[in-house]
C-alpha cells in the first residue's frame, strides 16, 4: 500500500466537494484579475495603435462628412465609407501659416457584390508625401507599392501573392500587416494611382454614389502635421475659419472620446474585480473557517500524535496553497483562453480597439493574477490557521468543543 | 522512563457558576511508573481527563510540574515538547479520533508520517491483527463502526512503541471480548516497560492494574 506522506495533499483529497470549492474561488479570483487586466491592456494597445497610425496633429474632412456620425470611424478606425473634397481645398489648407508636413488619403468601400472579392474598406496614401501609413506598412513590406499592388489588413483571409479583385480589377497582395485591434486589420492599403484606378472602376460600374467626380481632381482628407511655428489647435481653428467647406478636427480630440470610453471601461472592469474579489474573499474566509472548524477534532489528533501548533497550521496552509495555486493558474489559463480567441468579438461587443497581447505579454498578467489569487487565498487561510494553532487540544479532546 | 507529576493543580475560571474560580485537579503529586499499568478511577467529571491532559503535555498545569526523567515537560517549546509527545507518548483520547482522509493503515502510522519518518508497518500490521481489525488496513475511517475506529486509535497510539501510554477511557465503545484484548495489550506494554496510565469506568479493570487510583472531586487518592 501507498503510504501517505503529506497530510494536506491527503485532506485535499479526502474531501473533494470542499476542495473542488476553494479551487473554483480560486479559479474565479485569478480569472477575474486576468482576464479584466487582459481588457484593459488590449484596449489601451489599440488606443496606442490607433495613435500610432494616426500619426498627424490635424485631419481635415470635407465639412459635409464631419456632420455624419461613422465619419470617425471610417477615418479612425477604417470602418468602411467613403467621402470626397476637391483636390484645390488641399491647397487651401496646406497653404495655411503652421502647416509642416501634409498627405492626403483616398477612401473607397469595396463592394459585396461579384465585382470584389471582398468587401472591405481601402485606403489610399501618396507616397511621396505620407508619414502615417508609410512607417507602419514598412514593418510588414520593405519594398515599393506599384500600380494594383495592395497591403492587407491581418485578418483578411488572403495571403502575399494572391490576387484579390476590386470593381473588376485585380489586385496584387504585396504583403499582409501586423493587427492593430481596429477594422484596420480588415482595410486594404495602397498607393494613390492605384485607389484613382479603382474609384475610376467603380464609377464605369456604376457603384458610387459620387456620380460626377473627378478621381484625380479629389482626395478625401487631408492629414497635417505642425511645423511647431502654430500650435494644432491654432491650426485647426484657423483652418476652420479661413478654409471654407472642410473641416478641421485634432487628432488627440478625436481619440479623446475613445480615451475617455476606455477609461469608463476600465472603471468598470475595476469595479467589477473589486466587487468579485471582496465576495471571494469572504468566501474563502468563511470556507476555510468552516473547514477548520469541521475538522477541529481531526487537529486535536494530529496534536496529540505529537503535532506542534506550527505544524497545524502548517498542514491549513499548505492545503489553502496547493487548492489556491491549481485554482489560480486553471483560472489564468481560463482567462487567456476567454480573452484571446475571442478578441474580435469583444471589439465589436465593446466598439472600441482591442489589440490582444502577443502569448508571452499576456502571460505577465497571468503570472500576477496567479500569484495575487493564491495569495489572497493564503491569506484567507492563515486567519484559520492561526486560529487552529490555538486550539485547546485537551477540551477538544475531551468532546466539550 | 517515570512521569512524575509534582504539586499539579488545575483550575478553570466559571464565571457564570457564581464562583470564579474551579478546581479541576486539586494539588497532587504522584508517579506514573514505568513498567506498571495504572488504572485511575473515578466519576465523570472528577478531573480523571484533566489529569491525563497534563501528563500528555496537552494542557499546562496552573501550577506545578510534569517531570519526564529529570526534564519539566512545560519548559520546553511547543515544539518541542511536540516532539517530545510524538516520540514517547502514546495518547488514545475519549471518543472516536480518525482522520477521515487517511486509510485506517495511514491513521495507525500518523505519528511517523508527522516527522516524515520510514518504518512502522510491521509493528502496525501486528497491532490491527491483535485488535482484530487487520482485514480493514486499507478501509477508510467512514466505513468502520464506533469500536473499529477506537481500536485504529488504540494502534497508533502504540505503534511507536512509547514509553508513556496514556489511555482515555479506551474501551468505551467495546464488547467484552474487544475490552480484555485492549486491557491485555496495554498491559503487555506496561511490562515491556512503558509507564501506562488509563482512565476508565470499566468494572474490572481493576483485575488488570498493577496500580489503582481514584479521583473524586479533583483529589488524587492511591489506593494500590
Amino acid at each position: 500500500m501507498k503510504r501517505s506522506k503529506n497530510i494536506a495533499v491527503r485532506n485535499i483529497a479526502g474531501k473533494p466537494l470542499r476542495s473542488a470549492v476553494l479551487v473554483i474561488l480560486a479559479a474565479l479570483l485569478s480569472l477575474t484579475v486576468c482576464a479584466g487586466t487582459l481588457i484593459v491592456r488590449s484596449l489601451r494597445s489599440g488606443l496606442d495603435s490607433l495613435e500610432a497610425r494616426l500619426g498627424a496633429d490635424v485631419m481635415v474632412v470635407p465639412k459635409e462628412a464631419s456632420q455624419k456620425q461613422s465619419f470617425e470611424n471610417i477615418v479612425l478606425q477604417g470602418s468602411t465609407g467613403y467621402f470626397y473634397m476637391d483636390k484645390s481645398l488641399m491647397d487651401k489648407v496646406t497653404g495655411r501659416d503652421g502647416v509642416g508636413k501634409s498627405s492626403p488619403q483616398f477612401f473607397l468601400a469595396s463592394a459585396s457584390a461579384g465585382c470584389c472579392s471582398i468587401p472591405v474598406q481601402i485606403i489610399g496614401f501618396d507616397p511621396d508625401t505620407d508619414f502615417t501609413i508609410t512607417p507602419w506598412i514598412k514593418r510588414s513590406y520593405g519594398g515599393e507599392l506599384g500600380l494594383f499592388d495592395v497591403v492587407i489588413g491581418n485578418d483578411l483571409n488572403a495571403f502575399v501573392g494572391d490576387s484579390i479583385k476590386f470593381y473588376g480589377v485585380d489586385c496584387r497582395v504585396a504583403a499582409k500587416l501586423d493587427k492593430t485591434g481596429t477594422n484596420f486589420d480588415t482595410a486594404v492599403f495602397t498607393n494613390a494611382d492605384t485607389i484613382k484606378q479603382l474609384i475610376r472602376a467603380s464609377l464605369d460600374l456604376g457603384m458610387n454614389s459620387f456620380e460626377s467626380l473627378d478621381p484625380d481632381n479629389s482626395v478625401s482628407c487631408v492629414l497635417i502635421n505642425s511645423d511647431g511655428t502654430r500650435s494644432p489647435e491654432e491650426i485647426v481653428n484657423d483652418i476652420n475659419v479661413h478654409v471654407k467647406k472642410v473641416r478641421a478636427f485634432r487628432t488627440g480630440d478625436m481619440i479623446s472620446g475613445i480615451s475617455s470610453s476606455l477609461s469608463g471601461v476600465s472603471d468598470v472592469i475595476g469595479v467589477m474585480i473589486a466587487a468579485v474579489w471582496l465576495l471571494g474573499l469572504v468566501i474563502l474566509l468563511l470556507a476555510f473557517t468552516m473547514s477548520v472548524n469541521e475538522r477541529k477534532k481531526e487537529f486535536a489528533v494530529l496534536r496529540a500524535a505529537g503535532a506542534s501548533r506550527g505544524k497545524l497550521a502548517s498542514v491549513v496552509m499548505q492545503e489553502a496553497v496547493i487548492t489556491g495555486l491549481a485554482g489560480s493558474i486553471a483560472g489564468a489559463l481560463l482567462g487567456i483562453a476567454a480573452i484571446v480567441p475571442f478578441s474580435k468579438a469583444i471589439e465589436n461587443a465593446l466598439g472600441l480597439p482591442f489589440l490582444t497581447p502577443d502569448i508571452a505579454s499576456a502571460a505577465v498578467p497571468a503570472v500576477m493574477s496567479v500569484l495575487l489569487s493564491a495569495a489572497v487565498c493564503a491569506l484567507a487561510a492563515a486567519v484559520s490557521a492561526v486560529r487552529i494553532s490555538r486550539i485547546d487540544t485537551a477540551l477538544i479532546l475531551r468532546g466539550d468543543n | 522512563m517515570s512521569v512524575t507529576a509534582e504539586n499539579i493543580t488545575k483550575e478553570y475560571i466559571r464565571e457564570s457558576k457564581g464562583t470564579n474560580r474551579f478546581a479541576a485537579v486539586r494539588e497532587t503529586t504522584v508517579t506514573i511508573e514505568s513498567g506498571k499499568l495504572t488504572v485511575l478511577k473515578g466519576r465523570s467529571g472528577s478531573g480523571k481527563s484533566t489529569f491525563l491532559n497534563m501528563a500528555a503535555g496537552l494542557s499546562r498545569p496552573t501550577s506545578g510540574r510534569i517531570v519526564y526523567d529529570d526534564r519539566d515537560i512545560y519548559s520546553l517549546s511547543d515544539r518541542e515538547l511536540s516532539r517530545l509527545r510524538n516520540e514517547y507518548t502514546g495518547v488514545i483520547p475519549q471518543g472516536q479520533s480518525a482522520i477521515f482522509s487517511l486509510s485506517v493503515m495511514e491513521n495507525v502510522l500518523l505519528p511517523f508520517t508527522l516527522y516524515r519518518q520510514d518504518g512502522g508497518e510491521q509493528k502496525a500490521r501486528e497491532l490491527l491483527e491483535k485488535l482484530g481489525i487487520a482485514h480493514l488496513e486499507n478501509a477508510m475511517p467512514r466505513e468502520l463502526s464506533g469500536g473499529e475506529l477506537r481500536r485504529v486509535s488504540i494502534a497508533r497510539a502504540l505503534v511507536k512503541k512509547p514509553a508513556l501510554i496514556l489511555a482515555d477511557e479506551p474501551t468505551a465503545d467495546l464488547d467484552d471480548e474487544n475490552t480484555e484484548l485492549v486491557f491485555d495489550l496495554l498491559k503487555t506494554a506496561a511490562h515491556e516497560g512503558a509507564a501506562v496510565l488509563t482512565v476508565t469506568h470499566e468494572n474490572g479493570a481493576e483485575d488488570y492494574a498493577d496500580a489503582l487510583w481514584r479521583m473524586d472531586s479533583g483529589t488524587l487518592e492511591v489506593i494500590k
